[in-house]
């Protein structure tokens, strides 16, 4: 049995300083305090004097309160009884389920060797367009969705983890709204999920330092996961609030701070987590969402500014739906091309035409008068819009490839795309008069009222 | 001899202070005794009979007391024949024995011989074995065959006297810690030589008599670079942009078919995946020039961004070494570093722990030395022995925001030769590369006549101006000579600064294709055109567009390739 100190010297914020001799840095600590115990980490020693960040955070904790060092850094269990059980940043159940104790597992543990990794080949599908064709996701990526609060962020992650092909799903709640993380439980419960799930949730009133655990719980289980062959997928949720967290901390112990306050360490700090995402050779994998709230919609802000760089990708949330600009899944082109072969040209080439149509549509709201390209322009950023962009849409990525195909036809001549030939002569549809070429989809009125705006438009201004 | 010890007094994140007797040297290495483990350390500062150090491992588990063993030496590489091929951690660990021998996780505490000691080499002696021969640093004693290349066994670089050669080894096999040389300094002393020996990374190697001025392109097949924003062997360039751009793709690329003997890639602070991919595909992916598997010129350094920060720092200094010891032997080296900014970031997170007065964004002060430093290694020399060799560094920023205004991108402007400046608004219309032919600038010659170029850049930039002026009078109040111009320059840009980096044919144009293909399109852009209305003029563009795209995807010299030429011919001469 360890010492216990019962003098603490310092208490500022949430870190606490005691006189210790033997702790090993990044040990485990128990404060005993009238509220009752609670975990603390060492993060900084001197000599005999060791920092420790309180989990619980250090209201009410008395200098005379005791301290027990344990020998051990955070550990975690990993069973498969975990499975439909939801814990707190701290490991501990937070449903009324029995503790786990057995098989302890260290977190935060070495990084993968590159040596060990495989190029990931394997598409996740989803069912949402938008993902599917023009960012399709990729076994062990790893992708920020970045997005301002009042978003539908959490509703995408849950549409995600319902839709996508894996095999089994880890949420990691930092700072989440209760009634959040009750939507959570309860969308995969409906959706039948929930018995291959496993929730580690910190709640926005939980103490801040315990969020920090929360990533590093959920990878430290998924990873073990994965070594045994199953392909995980991890949702974490918001990570900006992670990054938060950080700052109060670094801030706390007085450390230098590189930009809007946050610790110079942010990048590394983030990457340390990210990079846990791995498609390994002979064995599962790991595949991350972190949804990244941006404050002030504003991407350069340190926190999505540096996840940028380390994820492979993102997804922007806007006005619900999910923006074909800046969007990206840097993975893309390890599986698009054996999809089909039409993939990457619909992928590009329509792209390019909603630029197009947005410029066009700038020049409209200015008063200009519109040329015939730019009516069809318009037309076409519409139906785009609406068959494509919606988040309502569910269709399989083929038939997205084939509507793709459609709403080019409907609105230009296929010279005026800047398609390959020989695509052009197997997948530009064949017109016959009176048709509709849209396919009815899930929203023909859409279609048929925005073509009518859009001329309604062109009076008006001619 | 005693061992010098330190013991530990503060432990902070990667930072460590160590009370220490005696002498100790800046930038010495040292290893934390850690239970059975030794984790390397790196002195960084020394105040007050305390070392501070860099530990390059994970922290977890060290206490205040614990002993320090000091080295002696300072952070250095291991050099000689068995480099290329391989993949090294940041302080040349070869990452798949360490697989190997470890699975799939990096633990702390290995380190593993950067070279194999048990494999025999063929060495050929060049120097003629007679008495009073004088010999210095840099000369080669004789080669053994690496792949493609004379790998030469030179004098090492550390040895800054003049020497006498007493005995070379005749040619036979030997392992490299074999001996194949003795040589005797003016005091009498000999030395026996081996054909392996230590380089401090943080120094630049020096064995050489000249340095000169970079005139020779490089070509890296990707025509904007080429044409437009060349770069030449032994000269220096950066590729800044925001995340998203493509780099990282354009680096690939570059180290793909840059036509150089090496290329050395050092994956800094960056993605896993990516380097991945270059691992796994590189062995399979065929070198133009030989015919052999890309991964024979190719030596990878890896870095990435899981991997404990200290040791990314040194990653950069590693793959620096290493590309000036092959340049030692009349070879063109290319290091490609990506990214520089996470190595500027690791400088600024060892600044903050040792709390020195922040500068700019908290980046240290000497940040700009730094970087100087690093990019003034590259350079075309003439070695001691008459022939050239020369080291390319090329180096991608990360800056934050995509904000070019920030210290990393500025310091590294002041001291590169070429620019090319990735742009958000072309990586989000999917043009690629999205360099920015507006605002990217060389120092080096294109082998394109100057005055074309000239003339093609400026059709670029009225067409924006155009462009620009459109967004505010809309497309009626512009004139049709303004409209043409607008309409050449987004033909030239489509055409040929954007090029498809997934296809097999338009992702590599070589000169000569550059040159012929240039010719054409700069016939397109001096040619008069008689349009009465924008619409046909729109048209007649973007069918000339079409033909241009779909020749860019024929193989060269090709009956396609010719077949398509005469189809953009006659539809030329009908204006």
């Amino acid at each position: 049995m360890r010492k216990v100190h019962s003098k603490i010297l310092s208490i500022v914020g949430n870190v606490i300083t005691v006189k210790a001799a033997g702790v090993a840095y990044e040990e485990l600590a128990e404060v005993k305090t009238s509220r009752g115990k609670s975990l603390a980490q060492v993060i900084k020693i001197e000599d005999d004097i060791i920092s420790l960040q309180v989990f619980s955070g250090s209201r009410g904790i008395s200098t005379n309160d005791e301290v027990q060092f344990l020998s051990h850094p955070m550990k975690v269990p990993f069973s498969e009884n975990m499975l439909g059980r939801i814990f707190t940043g701290s490991g501990v159940p937070r449903d009324n389920g029995p503790s786990l104790n057995e098989n302890l597992i260290e977190i935060t543990g070495p990084a993968v060797n590159p040596a060990k990794r495989i190029i990931p080949r394997r598409m996740i599908r989803t069912n949402i367009p938008m993902i599917d064709v023009f960012n399709s996701l990729v076994v062990s990526q790893k992708l920020p969705i970045f997005s301002t609060s009042g978003e539908p962020y959490n509703e995408l992650l849950a549409r995600i983890a319902l839709q996508a092909e894996v095999d089994m799903i880890i949420l990691g709640g930092i700072g989440l709204k209760y009634d959040q993380y009750m939507f959570f439980k309860n969308a995969l419960e409906e959706g039948g999920a929930l018995n291959r799930s496993i929730f580690f949730i910190h709640t926005a009133s939980d103490p801040i330092v315990e969020g920090l655990m929360v990533p590093d719980l959920c990878l430290a289980v998924g990873e073990k996961f994965a070594l045994q062959g199953k392909d995980v997928l991890v949702l974490l949720t918001d990570m900006t609030n992670f990054a938060d967290a950080l700052k109060e901390i670094a801030i706390t112990m007085e450390q230098v701070p590189s930009n809007r306050g946050y610790p110079g360490d942010l990048y590394s700090q983030l990457a340390k987590r990210y990079e846990k995402a791995v498609d390994f050779d002979s064995a599962g994998s790991i595949t991350t969402l972190a949804v990244t709230t941006m404050p002030g919609d504003d991407v350069t802000h340190p926190v999505p500014d540096n996840t940028g760089y380390i994820t492979e990708g993102q997804f922007y949330l806007k006005g619900g739906r999910i923006e074909p600009f800046g969007s990206l899944s840097r993975l893309k082109q390890q599986v698009n091309d054996n999809t089909r072969k039409d993939h990457r040209a619909i992928m590009d080439g329509m792209i390019q035409l909603y630029a197009e149509y947005k410029e066009t549509e700038e020049k409209r709201t200015m008063g200009f008068r519109m040329s015939s390209w730019d009516k069809k322009l318009l037309k076409y950023g519409n139906l785009f819009e609406s068959h494509m962009m919606d988040l309502s849409v569910k269709i399989s990525l083929e038939d997205a490839l084939d509507n793709g195909w459609k709403i080019l036809a409907d609105c230009f001549e296929s010279q005026e795309t800047s398609f390959r030939t020989d695509l052009i002569k197997e997948f530009w549809p064949k017109k016959t008069n009176n048709e509709e070429v849209v396919s009815a989809g899930d929203k023909p009125e859409v279609y048929g009222v925005k073509d009518e705006d859009c001329e309604d438009d062109d009076k008006k201004l001619s | 001899m005693s061992k010098r010890c330190g013991n530990i007094k503060l432990i902070q994140g990667n930072m460590i202070c160590v009370g220490f007797d005696g002498d100790i040297i800046q930038n010495e290495v040292g290893y934390v005794v850690c239970g059975k483990e030794r984790l390397m350390a790196e002195v960084i500062k020394i105040s007050g009979g305390i070392a501070y150090m860099q530990v390059f491992e994970d922290t977890k588990g060290i206490k205040a007391g614990d002993t320090v063993e000091f080295s002696g030496k300072m952070l250095s590489v291991e050099l000689g024949p068995g480099l290329l091929g391989q993949v090294y951690d940041g302080l040349q660990n070869p990452l798949p024995k360490l697989a190997e021998d470890h699975g799939f996780f990096l633990p702390r505490g290995i380190q593993l011989n950067a070279l194999d000691y048990e494999k025999e080499w063929h060495f050929k002696p060049i120097v003629e074995d007679k008495k009073n021969k004088k010999i210095s640093k840099g000369i080669p004693l004789g080669y053994v065959r690496e792949g493609i290349f004379k790998h030469y066994i030179m004098v090492p670089f550390n040895l800054n006297d003049e020497y006498e050669l007493e005995f070379v080894a005749p040619e036979g096999d030997y392992k490299i810690k074999d001996t194949i040389a003795r040589i005797k300094d003016g005091k009498g002393q000999v030395k026996e030589l081996n054909m392996v020996f230590d380089w401090p990374i943080k120094i630049p190697i020096d064995a050489y008599a000249e340095k000169s001025i970079p005139k020779e392109p490089l070509t890296t097949k990707i025509r904007i670079i080429d044409t437009f924003f060349p770069i030449s062997k032994g000269g220096s360039y950066c590729i800044p942009g925001p995340f998203g751009a493509g780099k990282t793709v354009l680096q690939q690329l570059t180290s793909r078919y840059a036509e150089v003997d090496i290329v050395i890639i050092a994956a800094c602070g960056e993605r896993a995946g990516e380097v991945v991919e270059t691992l796994r595909e590189f062995p399979k992916l065929e070198d133009p020039r030989t015919g052999k598997s890309l991964m024979e010129r190719t030596v990878i350094i890896c870095n990435t961004s899981s991997m404990p920060v200290a040791a990314r720092d040194a990653s950069v200094y590693t793959g620096a070494t290493l590309g000036e010891y092959y340049r030692q032997m009349g070879l063109d080296v290319l290091l490609l570093a990506d990214s520089t900014s996470r190595w500027a970031q690791a400088m600024r997170e060892v600044s903050g722990r040792l709390e020195e007065i922040p500068g700019e964004e908290a980046y240290p002060a000497y940040l700009e030395s730094r970087i100087a430093e690093f990019y003034e290694r590259s350079g075309l020399v003439e070695l001691n022995f008459g022939e050239k060799g020369s080291l390319t560094i090329g180096g991608t920023v990360s800056p934050a925001g995509g904000n070019f205004d920030e210290p990393v991108t500025q310091s590294t402007l002041k001291v590169v030769g070429a620019f090319h400046g990735l742009s958000r608004d072309r990586a989000n219309a999917r043009k690629f590369p999205s360099i920015d032919p507006l605002d990217s600038w060389s120092r080096y010659f294109s082998f394109i006549n100057a005055d074309l170029i000239k003339k093609a850049k400026n059709i670029l930039v009225k067409g924006d101006e155009v462009d620009q002026m459109m967004k505010v009078v809309g497309e009626e109040g512009t004139s049709i000579e303004d409209f043409v111009i607008y309409l050449k320059s987004e033909f030239l840009d489509t055409v040929y600064l954007q090029q498809n980096g997934y296809d097999k044919v338009d992702s590599a144009t070589s000169l000569e294709r550059q040159e012929y293909v240039f010719g054409k399109v700069y016939s397109v852009l001096n040619k008069n055109f008689n349009f009465d209305k924008k619409g046909h003029a729109r048209k007649s563009f973007y069918e000339l567009r079409q033909l241009f795209i779909d020749w860019n995807y024929k193989k060269w010299g090709s009956e396609e390739f010719k077949g398509q030429e005469s189809g953009i011919d006659k539809f030329l001469e009908a204006y």
